[in-house]
């Protein structure tokens, strides 16, 4: 019970620093998160933090409030989606509502108007990071065809802006497909076993 | 039905019909917001957008908040902002509930294998257009001549420390705010 109480109060802790120093879209807080749960708290493997992507990605709605539903489903059930939702959704609720008060001083205020133009090289420094961690890991699996969809992945949305959802969805296609021939693979092996054992 | 019933329900379409996050959001929002309820001007609604660049979080979710506390202070943020993420909640508590039961089998492990590279490659892109707003001021690069050297200091100094001592994301950012807007400020000083 005891240690229930303390993983949601990391799970907390955790999602309210993320989501209150997460400037720009899902993917920033996304690597944000691979950081914290999967390499510094060690909570989940990398895979599973992808697939908590993907899935968080592919879903309506803000993309950091429902990887916060799964990640907190997979540490403590329901409870830990509500605490994790309420740890991401807190910062920029406190953060809108006072500027909402002060937005003239906000907005000519230099000092914090540099700080946040600053702040999206150390942004950006975190994301590659963590993009050089998750390539390293696709590039060992050693499978041609993992690499490809990376690569392919990557000069898609660059070059030519498309949309993420069509990207995953094509993979999933492809990782369907690639799961079909695999089957049928293994299925003709075994026709050959049984016909030598005959 | 009272305007605040309206506009929580407003935010449960966005909620729900806002797939791909972020960006996706913003014509919705514009659409219930300005045009449908007329709560706010246009011109608001771009500064709205403005902060919302500037501050951390979900557009929507600050989106949520700016138009509940205007209606009515901390009540109507709070309900606005339950209205946005309430459509998340179920899918996604759904979604987590399958992937969990079925992620083990062999088949369902083969199928996201395909899916993952092609996440890697999304986080790569979205750092890369960080990156280039951080490094030139804008996602697209027009001359190489504009890069600024405070940012690109601090990127490749954060992107050693990160490598090399596994620093925090959170001191990371922080760090390069506070440092990046000194060394701004000093450069002011001295030019002038």
């Amino acid at each position: 019970m005891k240690e229930k109480k303390h993983v949601l109060w990391e799970l907390f802790k955790a999602t309210f620093m993320l989501s209150a120093f997460t400037f720009g879209g899902g993917f920033v807080i996304v690597s944000l998160m691979k950081k914290k749960f999967v390499e510094e708290l060690k909570w989940l493997d990398e895979d599973e933090m992808l697939d908590i992507t993907a899935i968080a990605q592919s879903s309506p709605g803000p993309i950091p409030i429902n990887a916060s539903v799964i990640l907190g489903y997979r540490m403590c059930g329901i409870v830990g989606s509500l605490v994790a939702v309420l740890g991401t959704a807190l910062p920029p609720m406190i953060i809108i509502s006072l500027i909402s008060y002060f937005y003239a001083q906000f907005r000519s205020n230099t000092v914090i108007s540099t700080a946040l133009m600053v702040m999206r090289a150390g942004v950006a420094a975190v994301i590659f990071d963590v993009v050089i961690n998750l390539a390293k890991n696709v590039i060992a699996t050693k499978r041609v065809l993992y690499i490809c969809l990376m690569v392919v992945a990557f000069m898609a949305k660059v070059l030519f802006s498309v949309d993420a959802m069509i990207l995953i969805l094509a993979c999933l296609g492809i990782g369907i497909a690639d799961l079909i021939i695999t089957l049928t693979k293994n299925e003709k092996k075994e026709r050959v076993k049984e016909g030598a054992n005959i | 039905m009272s305007i605040l019933t309206q506009l929580f329900l407003s935010f449960i379409k966005v909620g729900l019909f806002s797939v791909g996050g972020g960006y996706a959001a913003i014509p919705l929002i514009q659409n219930q917001i300005v045009d449908v309820h007329k709560l706010m001007t246009m011109s608001e609604f771009t500064d709205l957008i403005t902060i919302a660049e500037m501050t951390p979080g979900p557009i929507s979710i600050n989106s949520a908040t700016f138009v509940g506390t205007r209606l009515n202070g901390i009540s109507g943020a709070i309900l606005c902002t339950l209205g946005c993420i309430i459509p998340s909640f179920i899918i996604c508590l759904t979604l987590a509930h399958f992937y969990y039961k079925y992620r083990n089998f062999s088949g369902v492990q083969t199928v996201l294998s395909a899916l993952r590279p092609a996440v890697v490659a999304l986080i790569g892109s979205a750092g890369l257009s960080i990156l280039l707003l951080g490094l030139f001021g804008s996602e697209k690069i027009t001359s190489f001549s504009s890069i600024r050297p405070i940012e690109t200091v601090l990127f490749l100094g954060c992107l050693y420390l990160l490598r090399k001592y596994k620093l925090s994301a959170i001191k990371i950012i922080f760090g390069s705010g506070i440092v990046g807007t000194i060394a701004y400020f000093t450069m002011n000083l001295l030019i002038i």
